[in-house]
């Protein structure tokens, strides 16, 4: 009987070392809840929260280091999407870090372009093409509107121009903000 | 005779059949500048591939087939392309699209036509050739035919092959027109869906207001073995999953698709494109227009792909008095133009110029009274009024609990609420804010990757720099060479961490 739980106590105590000792060596990469935090910030990586991209943000927030309302391109749904992950009350954004608007995409204009690469420099997710003394262009796909590249630009020629709606980009509105009822015939019929 | 197996909800709406129904279907005549959108289908836009200045033959091809889900475009008569642009086309948002306009040279000059025989072709040539033809669903959604001709991966074996003539909305009468004058040429179509798709029983649905159709039909089956349904006048008996219930009781699931309980389905006007296609070597060109409402001579008119509504409008004797607004489509699951110079697209099924008797009248809408009237009619089985709280207050998640996506639109909800609550305008709403959100979801994981791929190539070069610097410098003693490198190997390792896959998983589509 002894023998038996000492033999038991024994294996649960080995196997306790080795679990424990498997937590240290094979320690998963990445925090799970900064993961979270991250895949809900936009990826703008335009720096407005204060932090040098959405991660580095996203892992201030876990730390408790920075307040969930810094993202202005993240927005009012963003806010309120963090705030329901980490259990709190959300928050209007705080104007110190901009303000919530239109989806943009940079434009160069080709002709005045000098090809300094200083906006490839900028760009955070590579967007921009070009060469030194080349004309530059962005790809508009990959362009995620952060403005960082505008500023750099010697000679102003880098506008942020807003997303055009387009066929397949419009959308229903909510009727409640519409007071346009759609069309429907005979209804008095019914 | 056979049983029908008849589902929830639906409605007996007022037939306004006979205002367009009773004569012969008329053919329009060939406009003098014809605007052919690129995109007219469900999936990818056509290539073009004519510029300004081209000289076009009728049914030439204009725009190509890109992507699996697409279909191809035709010059619909000859004459010179003047442009290659955005226009105005029939959508509810008024906004352009891409479209080629074709000016016509007025001599109906045609390609080369070369009639297949179908027997000798293999099927995935005979479905190119139907993506090549263009054509598509002709019932109003435009879904490319020849995806829906292509069994692989949903069932092994099809049992039921239904072709849908049931026309449910109350004003549309053009398949009823088509069922009456070109059974024949349904029924060849119908032989070449059915080479292709060797079903165990092929069934036609007809609502039982069409007498005439149902007797053109049933005489053109004759020795066919396909089988001609009657079934009860009750909206929306022609929506796909609705007549599949009706007249197999298959259920189709949630999130499936009716050929994943081995049904499939298909509309008679298409069937007869198709027809035309193979037999004919004919691509889609034209199609069956209804015109009816407020307009002088109501009725049928076979008019080319890119013709004006208003020249249509005109044929049919003009506007009457008191056109309040005009409708593409049936009044229950179609939507208000903004203009009548919009082009006829594959989808046009009907031009309804309506009265303001005919609409909504504009009175206020009330809260919802939680009567349950839009639960009776529902014919997805659905809980309208759930969805439109949920709708309403944005809780997008909780409407896709409630099975937002199976809802077809059918207006039947809209239709009996007594509060007026524009219930499908709800529906619609949060359908294109989840798209809209998934797409967003998805922009940001490919600037997440792109960013954490900079960060690694400016890490990445850091090294090389440092590394050549090193190089340079004069060597003092051997180790000092071989101590940094490892140390900026650990350091690079800690600042760069590995390229977490769960990421990538996240974005895995979810419905639509
Ligand atoms: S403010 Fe810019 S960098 Fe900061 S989290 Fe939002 S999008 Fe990312
Ligand atoms: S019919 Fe209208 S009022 Fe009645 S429960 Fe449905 S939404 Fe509410
Ligand atoms: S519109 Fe949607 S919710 Fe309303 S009755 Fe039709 S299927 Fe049901």
């Amino acid at each position: 009987m002894i023998a038996a739980i000492v033999a038991l106590s024994a294996l649960a105590g080995v196997a306790g070392l080795l679990l424990g000792f498997a937590a240290v060596r094979f320690k998963v990469e990445g925090d799970p809840i900064v993961d979270k935090i991250d895949a809900i910030l936009p990826q703008t990586q335009c720096g407005q929260c204060g932090y040098a991209g959405c991660r580095p943000y996203a892992e201030a927030i876990a730390a408790g280091e920075a307040d969930i309302n810094q993202c202005p391109p993240g927005g009012e749904a963003g806010i309120v999407a963090l705030a329901e992950l980490l259990g709190r009350d959300p928050k209007p954004l705080n104007p110190e870090h901009g303000r919530e608007k239109p989806k943009m995409v940079a434009v160069i204009d080709e002709q005045s372009c000098i090809g300094c690469t200083l906006c490839i420099q900028a760009c955070p997710v590579d967007a921009i093409l070009g060469a030194a003394k080349h004309m530059h262009t962005v790809i508009a796909r990959e362009c995620t509107g952060c403005e960082l590249c505008v500023a750099p630009c010697p000679v102003d020629c880098i506008h942020m121009v807003p997303i055009a709606e387009t066929i397949t980009s419009w959308k229903w509105t909510c009727p409640i903000a519409d007071t346009e009822v759609r069309p429907s015939v005979d209804r008095a019929a019914a | 005779m056979s049983r029908l197996f008849p589902f929830h909800g639906g409605l007996k709406t007022v037939r306004h059949k006979t205002e367009s129904n009773q004569q012969a279907i008329r053919p329009a005549p060939v406009p003098r500048r014809l605007v052919v959108p690129l995109r007219q289908h469900i999936g990818a836009i056509a290539k073009p591939l004519v510029q300004p200045g081209d000289r076009v033959l009728k049914g030439q091809m204009i725009g190509q087939a890109e992507g699996y889900i697409s279909a191809a475009v035709h010059a619909p008569t000859s004459g010179v392309v003047t442009a290659l642009d955005q226009r105005p086309v029939p959508h509810p948002s008024g906004l352009a699209d891409w479209c080629v306009t074709v000016e016509s040279d007025g001599e109906e000059r045609w390609v080369e036509r070369k009639p297949v025989d179908y027997h000798r072709l293999h099927p995935s040539e005979l479905r190119n050739l139907l993506r090549n033809a263009g054509v598509v669903g002709l019932g109003g959604a435009a879904f490319p035919s020849a995806v829906k001709l292509n069994l692989s991966g949903h069932c092994d074996r099809l049992e039921t092959l239904i072709l849908n003539g049931a026309e449910c909305e109350p004003w549309i009468t053009c398949d009823d027109r088509l069922m009456r004058e070109r059974a024949a040429g349904i029924v060849a179509g119908l032989h070449i869906i059915a080479h292709l798709l060797e079903p165990r029983e092929v069934l036609i649905g007809i609502e039982d207001d069409k007498p005439e159709a149902i007797a053109a039909m049933t005489a053109a089956c004759a020795g066919t073995g396909y089988q001609v349904r009657v079934v009860p006048t009750r909206y929306p008996s022609g929506s796909v999953k609705q007549l599949v219930k009706l007249l197999t009781g298959r259920e189709t699931p949630v999130d499936g698709l009716p050929v994943d309980v081995g049904v499939q389905c298909f509309n008679v006007a298409t069937a007869h494109t198709i027809h035309r296609a193979v037999d004919y070597g004919e691509p889609v060109i034209s199609r069956v227009v209804t015109v009816t409402g407020q307009v002088r001579q109501p009725g049928n008119v076979e008019a080319l792909l890119g013709t004006p509504f208003v020249e249509l409008v005109e044929l049919c004797g003009g506007y009457q008095d008191g056109v309040e607004r005009l409708i593409m489509g049936g009044p229950m699951m179609g939507f208000a133009l903004h203009g009548d110079e919009v082009p006829v697209t594959k989808a046009t099924n009907c031009i309804l110029a309506a009265s303001a008797e005919q609409l909504t009248p504009d009175r206020p809408v009330m809260p919802c009274i939680r009567c349950g009237a839009c639960v009776d009619v529902c014919p997805a089985n659905l809980l309208p009024q759930q969805l439109y709280w949920h709708a309403r207050a944005k809780e997008f998640d909780k409407a896709q609990d409630y099975h937002l996506f199976s809802c077809i639109e059918c207006g039947c909800c809209s239709y009996v609420c007594p509060s007026r609550i524009p219930l499908v305008q709800y529906y619609r709403y949060a359908k294109n804010e989840i798209w809209a959100q998934e797409k967003e979801k998805q922009k940001a994981e490919l600037a997440r990757q792109r960013h954490q791929a900079r960060l690694e190539r400016l890490e990445r070069e850091k090294q090389e720099r440092e590394a050549k610097l090193r190089q340079k410098a004069p060597p003092r003693s051997e180790p000092a060479v071989a101590k940094p490198t490892l140390e900026t190997a650990v350091a690079r390792a800690k600042t760069s961490p590995a390229p977490t896959l769960e990421t990538t998983a996240e974005t895995v589509n979810r419905d639509g």
